[in-house]
């Protein structure tokens, strides 16, 4: 499967890499649906030897294959939500030297991220790996209500109901892009949603 | 001078309004008749008598009711003012530079009392007699930075400095022209900085970067910053964007001149000795256009700058649909004599406006 | 004023500690409480000697948060240009001199779960104070402290003492060495590890701790470079449109301030990136000694920090 492109933006944005095994002892893994793709090109017997995998499917049909590489540990979790009391117990005792990376969705990479900061990894120390859907997490500005897997702008938040417009404007902390009331201007006066990147 | 308070909103009613000695102290932006991004530094070390540089904490007559504004934000969403667990030390210096300057520089409205770390406070506008143990967290009704800054006009960002950059860990947030602290929390200075168009390609932030990292002890800087806003509103926040975007349409060419505002900031950088961290208050004066346009050189260039300013940094600040209204309502006080280099009115020295 | 705010004070003390190292206690003249700083700041200290005018960064070591006086420690440095050699033999107890303001190169992480903190000799003075600094705020550290004898072991007493469980202590002599391996091994997610000592140290911390795959975020370290004496050289200012001869023991960076040239700086030892300018021309060879420019931008030649760098060839024109 072919990598997006995602085009050029704004310095808040973040910039996803290509995963590369560094040196340490022990290696964490965060992946959801097809980040799967992205642990199979970087895993070598060496690696996975060291190597705790939490995999979350979403529909996806890679675990078999992630499980063939023989990690130390291996997680399916049924949803990002459920396996997050085990990826804190994973931080919780860990060393420095820990290597962290995450492939998948920009949603399920932005919140392990998060956790991974706040157990104290430097965030520009964590590797990344863009792979499968391009859809966004959105925190609407007003409510504060997280939108999950938004593909189109405006969307309408989950949570007030205003329609959003999708900025490019990302907090790291929270794990999400800014929504702002489209129409805030001009009430009713909602342009057609479109895919984010048409 | 004894500054007489106003009792006043910036809400619903919308008082507010400036005295003319306030008018004619307005921190005008504009040094000639253009505007684009500079990074515009200068050292923060008093100004003129009675201009808004020459005190370290400038207080004017609407003290007292813009604490009264920032209370009521405070009440309605408390993700305003946040802090970081590691920005409390920061807090403390911010609390001590304040408390200093202001018992310095206005001793009949605040007192500071100190004898070792044990501190009285009292703040005479706002009516507060306190009395705690420095550096003690469980002494204060808030934590440091929230206990000061609800005393303190202008918003505060306390910015950690490491990995040669500037972190945005806290802050109180409740005048700010359109970004929100609860989302820009944690980011660096690059970062929070991102939606601004152009300045990022000149090369702008870069060096403005470089100046703030190297701002030390006893050496404070200043720059102004400026937007518009409709209506005295205080609170442009994105999180009430959708409640307050619609008064950009209230405009008309008849209310116009009391209803537009130019909203400047002036912003200092104190380097905060404890811990290391930079505080950034960012201090909003309003002034409509009615009121400004009666200093005949700011009325000239303001048409000017207006009408020539580009237009992705209209769009930006968020005026680019009002812009032909304001430049009918401006043209009238822009007779096209040449106006004096710097910002001040210059009213002995500048000509009254040559009716057309 | 290029150096930042300056304050006049008085020696108060002068402590012989062993063979090397002096401590010396400075008070405002004005009687007035002198600035907080941060654990990890440094001063520089203006010494008059003669007509030349001597400046040098020394980290303050005293608590951070007493107003009353400051304290450094300073290590004769017999190869050296002479500033350590000066105020060891020629600042007395009553001289007035003046330092700068504090600045801080080497300030702690405050978001750090623990703070490891690695010292070499006299690289144990910053650490004084940032360990008085986090004891106030109850914070989590540990010191280890590599010394070579324990006659040369400054303030492995007191340290020992206040603080039995938290400071570890290594003489060379004795052949104990710090087992960096195992130290790095074991640490918490959160930790931040500081080094403080000879450039040798300092390059080993780096070296292992990035083996071991920590972040270069969580390793910090601070090495002033104190200029090091070489070949006197001539160089061309253009905008002063002064040429200026570079004795045999003097700075660049000294050599432009004696023709009155005021070029900024905060550490003068290759840190802080201040008195960076701009190379014009040069026919021979920069002699790069800072820590401010990247190994391709000294390999470009197109800029010279002149607290510490110097030069030989045939001609050197400076922007400045």
């Amino acid at each position: 499967m072919t990598k997006f492109d995602f085009p050029p933006s704004i310095k808040s944005r973040p910039v996803w890499g290509t995963l590369q095994a560094r040196p340490g002892r022990h290696h964490l893994f965060v992946a959801d649906a097809e980040g799967a793709q992205a642990i199979l090109d970087v895993a070598t017997p060496d690696l996975m030897a060291g190597s705790h995998i939490i995999y979350v499917p979403r529909g996806a049909d890679h675990a078999d294959a992630l499980r063939a590489l023989e990690p130390a540990q291996f997680h399916e979790g049924p949803s990002y939500a459920a396996s997050v009391p085990r990826l804190r117990r994973a931080l919780q005792d860990a060393k420095m030297g820990l290597q962290v990376y995450l492939a998948g969705t920009e949603g399920v990479m932005g919140q392990a991220m998060a956790e991974a900061v706040a157990a104290g990894i430097p965030h520009t120390a964590i590797q990344t790996e863009h792979r499968g859907s391009t859809a966004r997490r959105m925190q609407c500005v007003h409510c504060k209500g997280i939108t999950e897997d938004v593909e189109t702008d405006p969307f309408v938040c989950a949570h007030c109901g205003l329609n959003l417009f999708v900025r490019d404007h990302y907090s790291r902390r929270l794990a999400a892009y800014q929504g702002v009331r489209v129409d805030a201007e001009d009430h009713g006066n909602v342009p057609e949603p479109r895919g984010i990147y048409e | 001078m004894t500054i007489q308070f106003r009792d006043e909103t910036f809400r619903d009613d919308y008082t507010f309004r400036n005295s003319r000695w306030a008018i004619e102290r307005f921190p005008f932006p504009f040094h000639e008749d253009s505007f684009m991004y500079s990074v515009n530094m200068e050292q923060h070390r008093g100004g003129p008598a009675g201009s808004v540089y020459e005190k370290r904490f400038d207080v004017d007559e609407h003290y007292v009711s813009e604490m009264r504004d920032r209370a009521l934000v405070l009440a309605e969403d408390p993700l305003r003012c946040q802090s970081l667990p590691h920005m409390t030390l920061a807090g403390w210096d911010l609390l001590e530079l304040i408390m200093v300057a202001k018992s310095e520089d206005y001793p009949d409205l605040f007192q500071l009392h100190r004898d070792g770390d044990r501190w009285r406070w009292v703040n005479r506008p706002l009516g507060i007699d306190d009395t705690f143990t420095f550096l003690d967290d469980t002494t204060l009704p808030h934590g440091p930075m929230e206990y000061i800054t609800r005393q303190t006009q202008g918003d505060f960002c306390v910015l950690d400095q490491r990995d040669d950059n500037l972190w945005m860990d806290a802050g109180m947030v409740t005048t700010q022209a359109d970004w929100s602290l609860d989302f820009d929390l944690g980011m660096n200075f690059f970062e929070w900085h991102a939606p601004v168009p152009k300045a990022h390609e000149m090369g702008i932030f870069q060096r403005a970067l470089k100046f703030l990292l190297n701002i030390q002890q006893g050496a404070p800087a200043r720059r102004l910053n400026w937007t518009m806003t409709v209506n005295p509103l205080l609170d442009t926040s994105p999180e009430n964007y959708h409640r307050w975007g619609i008064q950009k349409t209230t405009l008309t060419p008849e209310n116009i001149g009391r209803k537009q505002h130019l909203r400047v900031e002036l912003q200092t950088f104190f380097r905060l000795p404890r811990s290391n961290a930079l505080v950034f208050p960012i201090r909003c004066y309003l002034c409509s256009f009615e009121d400004l346009t009666t200093v005949s050189k700011w009325g000239r260039r303001l048409h000017r700058v207006v009408r020539d300013l580009p237009v992705e940094l209209a769009t930006y600040k968020g005026f680019v649909d009002n812009r032909p209204m304001m430049l009918d309502y401006l043209s009238q006080f822009d007779d096209g004599l040449p106006t004096s280099p710097g910002i001040w009115p210059d009213l002995e020295t500048e000509p009254p406006l040559r009716m057309g | 004023m290029s150096g930042g705010e300056k304050i006049a004070v008085r020696v108060t003390e002068k402590t012989p500690l062993n063979d090397l190292v002096t401590r010396f206690r400075f008070e405002a003249v004005d009687g007035r409480p002198l600035p907080t700083f941060s654990g990890g700041a440094h001063t520089v200290v203006e010494m008059k000697d003669g007509d030349r005018n001597r400046l040098n960064p020394y980290s303050l070591m005293s608590d951070p948060f007493d107003r009353g006086s400051y304290t450094i420690s300073v290590r004769r440095d017999d190869a050296g240009r002479g500033g350590s050699k000066f105020l060891h033999s020629a600042v007395d107890v009553g001289d007035e001199i003046t330092i700068s303001y504090p600045v801080n190169l080497f300030s702690l992480d405050l978001r750090a779960r623990k703070h490891l903190m690695l010292a070499g000799g006299i690289g144990i003075t910053p650490f004084l104070a940032q360990i008085k600094q986090l004891d106030r705020s109850h914070g989590h550290w540990e010191l280890h402290y590599s010394v070579r004898t324990e006659s040369l072991g400054s303030y492995v007493a007191e340290l020992t003492a206040e603080h039995p469980n938290d400071v570890h202590v290594y003489y060379d002599d004795r052949g104990q060495r710090i087992d960096l391996d195992a130290l790095l091994r074991g640490q918490p997610l959160g930790t931040h590890v500081y080094v403080c000592g000879p450039k040798g140290m300092i390059d080993w911390v780096h070296r292992t701790a990035e083996a071991r795959g920590w972040p270069a975020e969580a390793v910090h370290s601070e090495e002033f470079l104190a200029p090091e004496p070489g070949k006197a050289f001539t160089v061309e200012l253009t905008q002063a449109g002064k040429t200026v001869e570079v004795g045999e023991t003097e700075s660049l960076l000294e050599a432009l301030e004696r023709v009155g040239e005021d070029p900024p700086y905060l550490c003068r030892g290759g840190a802080c990136g201040q008195c960076e300018t701009a190379v014009v021309s040069a026919d021979g060879t920069i002699l790069h000694r800072d820590h401010w420019l990247t190994e391709e931008e000294k390999a470009a030649g197109a800029k010279i920090m002149p607290c510490v760098s110097r030069f030989e060839g045939t001609s050197l024109v400076l922007d400045r």
